[in-house]
């Protein structure tokens, strides 16, 4: 077995027991990037250079017996829209392409304080807005069990470099779905966190009321440890809860004896492929199986969110993407005659499609006379959407459902109907709309192509979404095995 | 103006507060440091940052709410007003829409002698954007974006104001409280404080007109000629048969005009929504109230003890109470009980002012304590020295860092109130002018204060003046 092929935990041990050095894991990343990249087109910007000089430091480090983290040597992949400092930050957009942070997101900062070694920063849609990475200003990224199909979006790079074994864990972020959506269709783990539980400082905003940094990986055991590195109040971020974290690696534990499952019927209804509804039933009655009770319950304000989704994600996004406007960093137009010529010009030019696509419609629900009918009532859905919710936590402890309506679809099946495209969200949605962590963890295939089940919890409650998680992971063995791409 | 008409405006003052650092970073909030020194990732909007609320800034806005007799609102939030402009990095401006930190105050102003209640509808919070450069020595604008986050209090008055006297004192007065309350430096001329104005004109007993808002106001005395001027062209437009229209004027204060910038139609839409990227201000009330405490006099409560205890007239109060600094050197000379109060008032409205206004000093820059002051009004008042001799006290203690009782022994100023001394210099001056003597004998009357002014300059001034004029008089009638 190839060192790119382990999980986080079984190289922290491996390193360890000085079985192999960081140096050994990061060469064999590159040499796995080197042999599948030109397929899967996960990466933007490699940082091999400083990534084997980290590697160095921290074999170093274990030669002086120094005490390190478990996460210390480990390779990641950083979504491109979480600033780097000195490395280039580019949202995968035209309008950030030569744009180099002069700070770091305070997730990086977490991370180099861990000693993991950042491998570069991977491809997504631009600014996040998108289910498959085909929005890319740069590349399309391929999905590694088919690189005919999208690796889903906009964390698509994140989730393709894990799955592809260019990187053993990696960071994406979630607005809608992001992490969990791309995370299903490569087979591989990813948690979107409680809203607020990750710091936020150095994330290029979408919508800043939804947005979350989040963990992937190969091993729940490996999501987990990423989770407790990255969590935590930060007075970078007003919207960050300060409060105690738990170690969640620590806390792992396999026994769901009376675990209360909420399957939603909303959830499991028409747009579901059949072989997705099977695929997410029959993980569940192996968790009942070992214990956990079953309910049905329903949630009926599932059918609003995803309007209510893209009134709040877009009004926040026409605000947030205003500051790419040419005066100061990013893209500028060549030729303008006025300020103003010069600021259309830059934004015609800069953005792509579906960005201008989100920032028109939220600059119209904005807008006076308009603000009431859409803005304002979507924030009262959300308020609805979260009650229910609330309440449905009363009765049960997780709830259980698909994270996608079907596999992953072929690359430009979709592009020309945002609207079909929007609907790859439908499962993910509520999550954000409510500030909710949910999991991502695959529970089989359909023609060899990842499904992945979605586990939503109450605020806080990433304990109990990992030891759910850690208990099917338990049952069936790897749940995310690493295709040849030969 | 035109007789028939009456103004009604409305003042929106933005006031640059004094905190240490910027309202969402770490920032220096400090004037007049070398272009874009004071910038950080948060104040420049690079992508990703976020901001986090000073909380001075809360505390400072919720102090003038309660000098302006504000309801402070424990609970509200901050909004995104989104513009583009090459002086705002974010594109978008935080501050406050809804729900403002401060509402339903009000201010009284003094004009000739009356006072007039001025409605205040709201004091919310934001932040200042930063600075164009335009300069022929380089093409283009340059940006310096030192301002950029620099916290403001935005005070808006009710339309209650009806004259430019009124909009003046108004003013005055306003900046006065910010003064007082020590939240703003109050500097015109580093545009800590600005403000819009809102003008309409109605003949009077007739309905109100519509209103124009003029920006760019950057001065108090821009404000006062603002206003006259947008009074008089909206007059003229409705003498000719013309309809005023709403829009937004730009006051050009080197030409004294204002000129359209938009109409009603092109107003801007600035889209405002709640800022996700910070929590909802909530104050305790506990808070609010220790505010409300830390209120030290403010100026319209001292006019007010300065007439009712000390018997000072409505414009010598004045005069004192709208200055923080005269009003304390005031306060505590006059608490020192040495000189009286009114004796204190005339040197701190005649020489002190006129001394700070030829140098340009402050009060505080002076070696003249309040210690000093007492003293040497007291002195004088004793009658120990000439008034004549105060002022040479005076004039010393500008320059050396010295006691009035030093300065007094060392230029030997104490005065000489010893009827012997007084009576034999008299008749040696008497003697030496005999033809006065004559004059005041035949009935010129005048020749008397000739006669005491020559005692007193053979006295070097040391002289009880009312002593030796008594002592004069005694002589030349026997």
């Amino acid at each position: 077995m190839e060192l790119f092929e382990r999980t986080a935990s079984e190289l922290s041990s491996m390193l360890k027991n000085k079985e192999c050095s960081s140096v050994e894991i990061i060469e064999s990343i590159y040499n796995r990037i080197d042999k599948v990249e030109d397929k899967v087109n996960s990466y933007i910007t490699l940082c091999k250079e400083t990534a084997i000089e980290k590697a160095k430091e921290v074999d170093n480090a274990i030669a002086d017996g120094k005490e390190l983290s478990s996460l210390a040597g480990i390779p990641i992949a950083v979504k491109d829209n979480i600033s780097t400092k000195g490395i280039k930050t580019t949202c995968a957009s035209k309008m950030l392409e030569n744009y180099i942070p002069p700070f770091n997101a305070t997730v990086v900062d977490k991370i180099n304080a861990a000693d993991m070694v950042i491998t570069g920063k991977v491809n997504m849609d631009e600014f996040a807005m998108g289910s498959s990475t085909e929005n890319s200003y740069f590349k399309k990224t391929r999905n590694p069990h088919d690189t005919d199909r999208v690796p889903g979006g906009s964390s698509g790079g994140s989730a393709a470099a894990v799955a592809a074994g260019e990187a053993i864990v990696s960071l994406g972020s979630d607005t809608g779905g992001s992490i969990r959506q791309p995370s299903s269709y490569c087979g591989v783990i990813g948690l979107k966190p409680t809203y607020s539980s990750v710091s936020r400082y150095g994330l290029v905003a979408f919508a800043s009321s939804l947005d979350q940094i989040g963990p992937i990986g190969r091993s729940v055991e490996d999501v987990a440890m990423l989770y407790s590195a990255i969590c935590g109040g930060d007075k970078m971020d007003a919207t960050s809860k300060m409060r105690e974290y738990p170690d969640f690696k620590a806390g792992l534990s396999a026994d769901v004896s009376g675990l209360k499952i909420g399957i939603p019927a909303e959830y499991y209804g028409e747009g579901i492929d059949d072989s997705v509804k099977a695929a997410v039933m029959n993980a569940v009655k192996e968790l009942e199986k070992n214990g956990a009770v079953v309910k049905n319950i329903s949630l009926p304000s599932t059918e609003y969110a995803i309007k209510a989704y893209y009134i709040i994600s877009s009004a926040e996004a026409s605000s947030n993407l205003a500051r790419f406007d040419g005066v100061k960093y990013g893209y500028r137009a060549k030729d303008y005659t006025t300020l103003v010529d010069m600021y259309e010009k830059t934004r015609s030019e800069g953005f792509g499609d579906e960005v201008k696509r989100r920032i028109m419609l939220g600059t119209f629900v904005l807008s006076s006379g308009y603000y009431d009918a859409y803005y304002k009532k979507a924030k009262l859905l959300q308020q609805k959407i979260k009650q229910e919710f609330n309440d449905t936590f009363n009765d049960v402890d997780v709830i259980i459902t698909p994270t996608a309506p079907a596999k992953a679809f072929k690359i430009g099946e979709n592009s020309d109907n945002p609207l079909k495209m929007y609907a790859a969200d439908v499962c993910t949605v509520p999550v954000n709309i409510a500030g909710l962590p949910g999991l991502n963890i695959p529970c089989g295939s359909d023609n060899g192509m990842p499904i992945g089940l979605q586990i939503i919890g109450k605020e806080f409650s990433e304990q109990t979404l990992f030891n759910a998680a850690y208990a099917y992971e338990k049952t069936m063995g790897n749940l995310c095995k690493i295709p040849s791409l030969d | 103006m035109n007789n028939n008409y009456e103004m009604v405006v409305g003042l929106e003052v933005h006031a640059e507060l004094n905190t240490a650092s910027k309202i969402y970073c770490s920032c220096k909030n400090a004037f007049g440091l070398e272009v874009n020194s004071q910038v950080c990732p948060i104040c420049m909007g690079m992508p990703g940052t976020l901001p986090t609320l000073n909380e001075k800034v809360v505390e400072y806005a919720i102090k003038m709410g309660h000098a302006l007799n504000c309801k402070i609102n424990s609970v509200c939030k901050q909004d995104r007003k989104n513009y583009f402009y090459p002086d705002l990095p974010k594109a978008y401006q935080i501050s406050q829409a809804e729900v403002p930190l401060c509402e339903n105050g009000h201010l009284d102003i003094m004009v000739d002698g009356k006072t007039k209640t001025i409605g205040v509808t709201r004091i919310h919070i934001e932040e200042d954007a930063g600075k164009l450069l335009h300069d022929d020595s380089f093409a283009g604008s340059l940006v310096d974006l030192n301002r950029c986050g620099v916290p403001l209090i935005e005070i808006v008055s009710e339309p209650d104001i009806r004259s430019v006297a009124e909009a003046k004192a108004y003013l005055e007065t306003i900046r006065s409280i910010l003064q007082y309350i020590n939240i703003s430096d109050c500097k015109m001329q580093e545009g800590s404080i600005r403000c819009d104005v809102n003008v309409s004109v109605h003949k009077i007993g007739e309905p109100f007109g519509t209103r124009c808002e003029m920006k760019n106001v950057n001065s108090f005395s821009a404000a006062i000629r603002g206003i006259e001027f947008e009074a008089n062209r909206q007059i003229e437009v409705l003498e000719n048969g013309g309809v005023i229209e709403q829009e937004t004027r730009r006051w050009d204060d080197a030409k004294g005009e204002s000129i359209l910038m938009r109409t009603k139609e092109n107003a801007n839409d600035y889209r405002y929504f709640p800022e996700p990227d910070l929590l909802t201000i909530v104050v305790d009330e506990e808070k609010i109230a220790e505010l409300k405490n830390s209120l030290p006099e403010l100026p319209n409560a001292k006019l007010r003890r300065y007439v009712d205890e000390f018997g000072i007239s409505q414009n010598d109060g004045a005069l004192i109470a709208e200055s923080v600094e005269k009003a304390k050197l005031f306060d505590e000379a006059v608490a020192l009980k040495k000189g009286t109060p009114k004796g204190i008032i005339k040197w701190i409205l005649g020489d002190i002012s006129k001394y700070i206004n030829e140098t340009g000093k402050s009060v505080s820059d002076m070696k003249v304590t309040p210690e000093r002051l007492a003293e040497l009004v007291g002195i004088i008042e004793s009658g120990q020295i000439s008034n004549a001799s105060g002022k040479i006290v005076f004039e010393t203690m500008l320059t050396e860092d010295k006691g009035v009782s030093e300065i007094i022994k060392e230029k030997n100023l104490s005065q000489n109130s010893n009827t012997d001394e007084l009576e034999a210099l008299a008749k040696v001056v008497l003697a030496q002018n005999e033809k006065s003597v004559t004059d005041y004998k035949g009935g010129k009357t005048n020749a008397l204060g000739f006669l005491v002014g020559q005692c007193m300059k053979a006295s070097k001034g040391q002289a009880n003046p009312g002593m030796m004029r008594d002592i004069v008089i005694k002589l030349l009638s026997e």
